[in-house]
């Protein structure tokens, strides 16, 4: 059973990872905002956060499945695993929100 | 107590500057530039001490953190307004509402120094949204529209955004200790 269900994980993964559907979106954190504010992805895309600011930022979800700090001229990404409706902030400047629309 | 004099000497100096220049040396009725960007590295700066003594004595992982990022935040726009007074060629020209932040923020921390542990945690979270309240303010208000060269304009609007984000941490920090 536990086989089986791992087994169905790596073909779903396999299928949902497929570079043909992959894609990057990039998303800067300017100004002390993210840009833009809203983004729509599916599973397996990549967000690519470019922090063109003069401090650190976070890109930290709310429901805590993601929490990313990226230093000033630094790109950091991630790798959307779970498909959903996650509301972002920055840990340092609250006042920093986004959100990310994950389809599967 | 303390705060709300502080905040409110503040506040009178800023509304007063006017009045005070035009007995001075400078012409113009508002702050100038150069009164503006030394106004704005001061209360970088007097924040910066403020944390250094958070980090000396707090034990609290979120006091410390927040100080942390005080440190880094406050240090990064300050060398961002040095690079910017020396490419105007401006001097930053001390006056006194610069004085009045840094006196206010030095008599802060002689209270301070005298509180341990959770008292000490709380009267600095305490401070640090009290004072990033002021400055805010007074950067929308009085230290935003004065300012006539637009790249320090733009600095200082920044600014005022990356420190109402410190003014809403410093309120989640605030928030553990009441």
């Amino acid at each position: 059973m536990r086989a089986g269900m791992i087994v169905l994980v790596a073909a779903l993964s396999a299928v949902l990872v497929a570079p043909a559907g992959a894609k990057t979106v990039t998303v800067m954190m300017d100004n002390v905002a993210y840009v833009p504010v809203n983004i729509s992805a599916r599973v397996g895309d990549v967000i690519e956060w470019k922090n063109v600011d003069l401090v650190a930022h976070t890109a930290t979800a709310r429901d805590k499945s993601f929490d990313i700090t990226i230093l000033p001229n630094k790109t950091r990404t991630l790798t959307l695993k779970k498909a959903g409706e996650f509301d972002y902030y920055c840990k340092f400047h609250p006042n920093m929100t986004g959100h990310i629309s994950v389809k599967p | 107590m303390m705060l709300k004099l502080f905040a409110a000497a503040f506040a009178a100096v800023l509304l007063i500057g006017g009045a005070a220049d035009a007995q001075g040396t400078n012409s113009g009725a508002k702050l100038n530039d150069a009164q503006i960007a030394h106004i704005a590295y001061t209360a970088g700066l007097a924040d910066i001490a403020n944390a250094r003594q958070a980090l000396k004595k707090s034990k609290n992982k979120d006091i410390r953190a927040f100080a942390q990022e005080m440190l880094r935040d406050h240090k990064a726009v300050n060398d961002k307004a040095l690079a910017l007074v020396k490419k105007l060629k401006v001097t930053p020209q001390n006056n006194d509402t610069s004085k009045a932040i840094a006196k206010g923020q030095a008599d802060k921390r002689a209270e301070l120094a005298k509180l341990k542990g959770k008292a000490f945690d709380k009267a600095y979270a305490d401070n640090e949204v009290a004072y990033h309240k002021t400055v805010n303010s007074a950067l929308e208000s009085t230290l935003i529209p004065s300012a006539t060269n637009p790249e320090l304009k733009s600095l200082l609007e920044t600014g005022l955004k990356i420190f109402q984000g410190h003014e809403q941490h410093a309120e989640h920090v605030a928030a553990e200790f009441k």
